[in-house]
C-alpha cells in the first residue's frame, strides 16, 4: 500500500479541506471525472506565468528560447509516458478533443460505405464524433458486441470486422465499469483487416503503463485532469507510420510553413500541424510535471494500491443486501453500484451529505444502458490518494442511506 | 393554511415518500388532443414527459411518465394533482409561489399545499432542477398554447 498520509501532504485540496476547521473529513471518490492536481504541478504552472511568460515557436528573443525548450521537454516526457516518439505526439485540450481531431483528420480517408467499429461501453467522446463524420461522409456505425463482462473479445470483434472496417475506435478501460480491453490482440485484428485502431486512453493513463509500441496502436487520445495534471490539456498520439493519412482539423498559426493568394498551403509536420494557435503553455509543463509526479510514484504501485481497496470495498459491500455491484469482477480502480430501490442521485446526494462525493447518472456512456439494463449507476472511483478510512466513510454511508431523504430537512 | 405541519420534518418526509412509492397521474396515453412536453435535463437522468389537456382554458386532464429521481417523481406527482381543474392563469400562480419557494421568498402556503415539502430542497442546490422539472416543463405547455 502506498503511504496516504504522506502522499497527501503533496495535495492542496487535502490541507485545505482536512483540517481542524472541516467537521467532516474529504472523502473524494470521483477521480474517474477528474483528479486532485499535486503542488509541484500547480507550482510548475504559476513558474511559467511568474518566471518565462512567453510565446512559443515564433520569437527570437531568449525568453522565448527557455520556453521554447521547456515546451519540446515538455512533450518528451509526455511521449516517454507512454512510450511514444517525440515526432509522435501533439498537445490537445484534453482527451476529447483529441478523438474529434483523430475523426475528422481521418475525413479525406473515409468514403461511403466504409464502417467504424465502436462498442457500447464507449463515452460519448468516442462516440458522437463517429457519429458526425458517419454522417458527413455516410459512413456505417458497427457495435462491437461485448461479454457479459463488458470485454470486448477478439472473437467478438472478429465476428463483426470486415474487408470494409476502416477504423475501430475503443476504449482500453471504459469509464463506467472500468473493464480492461484486451487491445493489442484486438489491435492485431484490426490491422489484419488494414483498418486503423485508435485507443481512448483517458481511464487508461492514470492507472497504468501504457506502451503504445507494445499494443500497436494507430491512434491514443488522453486527458491530462485526470491524471493529477491540469484541466484544458491532452495528448493526441499518431503513430508514425499513419501520419501520411491524416490531415489538420484545426487551422491556424505555427501549424502552416507559408501560403499564398492562390490557395495553396503548405503545412508543417506533425505534430506542430495539429498544434494550430497558442497552446496552452502553463498547462502542458503542469502536464509533464504530472507524468513525472507519476512516474516517481509509479503506477504499478498505484494499481496495486487502488486494488487493493477495491478488493476491501467489494468485500463489505457484498455483505450488504441493498446493494447492487455491477463490476466487482474486474480490478479496476471503479466501483460501479446501486442501492435497491433507491435512485442513484439521491444516493449521490445523500453520500454528499457526509462529505463522500461520487457520481451518479449514466457517465456519459448513454449507450450502456442498453446492456446494462439499468438507465443511472453510483460510481466511485479510486486514485492515489485514497485510503481505507475513504471506503469506511462510503459504506457506514451506505448502510443509512434508507435514510437518503434527511438531507433535505 | 395548510392541513398539515409544515415545520415537522417526519411528515415532509412522508409526503415526499408517498408520492415517490406511489407517483399519482402516472401514464402513458395516445391522444392528439394532449399537449405533450419532454424534459431531459442537461445534468441528470431525469428524463420525464408531461401530457396535459386543456379545454376552455381550464387543464382538464394531466399525466406523466418517465424515469426521476425520489425528488423529481414525487414533485411531478404532486405539481400533477395540484394543477389539475384550475385554469391556466390559476396553474401559472401556482408555478410562480412554488418558484418563489425554492429561491426563499415569500410565497402562498396553501396554493402550493402538498408542495410545501420540498421547502428544504434548496439546502442542496443541485437538485433544485429536479424538484421543478415537472413545473418548467408546464410551462412549456403553456408556451404552446
Amino acid at each position: 500500500m502506498l503511504d496516504v498520509k504522506d502522499i497527501r501532504k503533496d495535495f492542496p485540496m487535502y490541507s485545505l479541506h482536512n483540517n481542524e476547521y472541516e467537521a467532516k473529513p474529504l472523502h473524494y471518490l470521483d477521480n474517474a471525472a477528474t483528479s486532485f492536481k499535486p503542488s509541484v504541478v500547480i507550482n510548475k504552472i504559476n513558474e511559467y506565468y511568474n518566471n518565462y511568460s512567453a510565446n512559443t515557436k515564433r520569437s527570437d528573443y531568449s525568453l522565448a528560447y527557455k520556453i521554447d525548450q521547456e515546451f519540446e521537454e515538455a512533450r518528451k516526457i509526455v511521449a516517454s509516458f507512454i512510450n511514444a516518439n517525440i515526432d509522435e505526439v501533439a498537445f490537445t485540450s484534453g482527451a476529447t478533443m483529441s478523438l474529434n481531431e483523430i475523426a475528422y483528420s481521418l475525413l479525406y480517408e473515409l468514403k461511403e460505405g466504409d464502417e467504424i467499429i465502436l462498442s457500447y461501453n464507449e463515452h460519448a467522446s468516442n462516440v458522437l464524433p463517429w457519429y458526425n463524420i458517419a454522417k458527413m461522409k455516410r459512413c456505417k456505425i458497427v457495435f462491437a458486441p461485448s461479454d457479459k463482462k463488458g470485454v470486448i473479445t477478439p472473437n467478438n470483434l472478429s465476428k463483426v470486422i470486415t474487408k470494409i472496417t476502416k477504423v475501430v475506435s475503443l476504449a482500453s478501460v471504459t469509464n463506467v465499469l472500468g473493464v480492461r480491453q484486451p487491445i493489442k490482440e484486438l489491435v492485431k485484428i484490426t490491422h489484419n483487416n488494414n483498418a486503423l485502431f485508435v485507443c481512448d486512453g483517458a481511464q487508461e493513463a492514470p492507472h497504468h503503463k501504457i506502451d503504445v509500441k507494445d499494443t500497436n496502436v494507430d491512434f491514443l487520445a488522453l486527458s491530462s485532469h485526470k491524471m493529477v495534471g491540469p484541466t484544458g490539456v491532452g495528448l493526441l498520439y499518431v503513430k508514425k507510420e499513419v501520419q501520411n493519412k491524416i490531415w489538420p482539423f484545426i487551422y491556424g498559426g505555427e501549424m502552416n510553413s507559408r501560403f499564398d493568394s492562390s490557395l495553396s498551403v503548405s503545412l508543417k509536420e506533425f505534430p506542430f500541424s495539429f498544434e494550430a494557435g497558442t497552446q496552452n503553455i502553463a498547462g502542458i509543463l503542469g502536464f509533464a510535471e504530472a507524468c513525472k509526479y507519476l512516474n516517481n510514484i509509479g503506477l504499478e504501485e498505484i494499481e496495486k494500491h487502488e486494488k487493493s481497496l477495491k478488493t476491501y470495498a467489494i468485500k463489505q459491500l457484498k455483505e450488504m443486501k441493498n446493494i447492487i455491484l455491477y463490476n466487482d469482477f474486474n480490478d479496476s480502480g471503479i466501483i460501479t453500484f446501486n442501492v435497491k430501490d433507491i435512485h442513484a442521485q439521491d444516493v449521490a446526494t445523500y453520500l454528499s451529505s457526509n462529505n463522500v462525493f461520487i457520481r451518479s447518472g449514466n457517465h456519459c456512456a448513454k449507450l450502456l444502458p442498453e446492456v446494462l439494463n439499468v438507465n443511472s449507476t453510483c460510481r466511485a472511483s479510486l486514485y492515489l490518494y485514497n485510503d481505507y478510512s475513504d471506503i469506511d466513510a462510503l459504506v457506514s454511508s451506505l448502510k443509512k442511506s434508507g435514510d437518503f431523504l434527511d438531507v433535505y430537512f | 393554511m395548510s392541513t398539515f405541519d409544515i415545520t415537522n420534518p417526519v411528515i415532509l418526509r412522508e409526503i415526499i415518500m408517498d408520492h415517490y412509492s406511489n407517483p399519482r397521474n402516472k401514464k402513458e396515453i395516445d391522444d392528439p388532443s394532449f399537449i405533450l412536453v419532454h424534459m431531459d435535463s442537461a445534468s441528470c437522468i431525469d428524463d420525464i414527459y408531461i401530457q396535459v389537456k386543456i379545454v376552455n382554458n381550464i387543464i382538464k386532464k394531466i399525466y406523466w411518465h418517465g424515469e426521476g429521481c425520489a425528488i423529481s417523481t414525487a414533485s411531478t406527482s404532486i405539481m400533477s394533482e395540484l394543477v389539475i381543474n384550475k385554469s391556466v392563469e390559476e396553474a401559472k400562480n401556482i408555478i410562480h409561489n412554488f418558484y418563489n419557494m425554492l429561491e426563499s421568498k415569500e410565497f402562498d402556503h396553501d396554493l402550493l399545499d402538498e408542495a410545501i415539502c420540498f421547502i428544504n430542497v434548496n439546502r442542496q442546490p443541485s437538485r433544485i432542477t429536479c424538484a421543478n422539472i415537472s413545473y418548467r416543463g408546464l410551462e412549456k405547455v403553456f408556451e404552446k398554447l
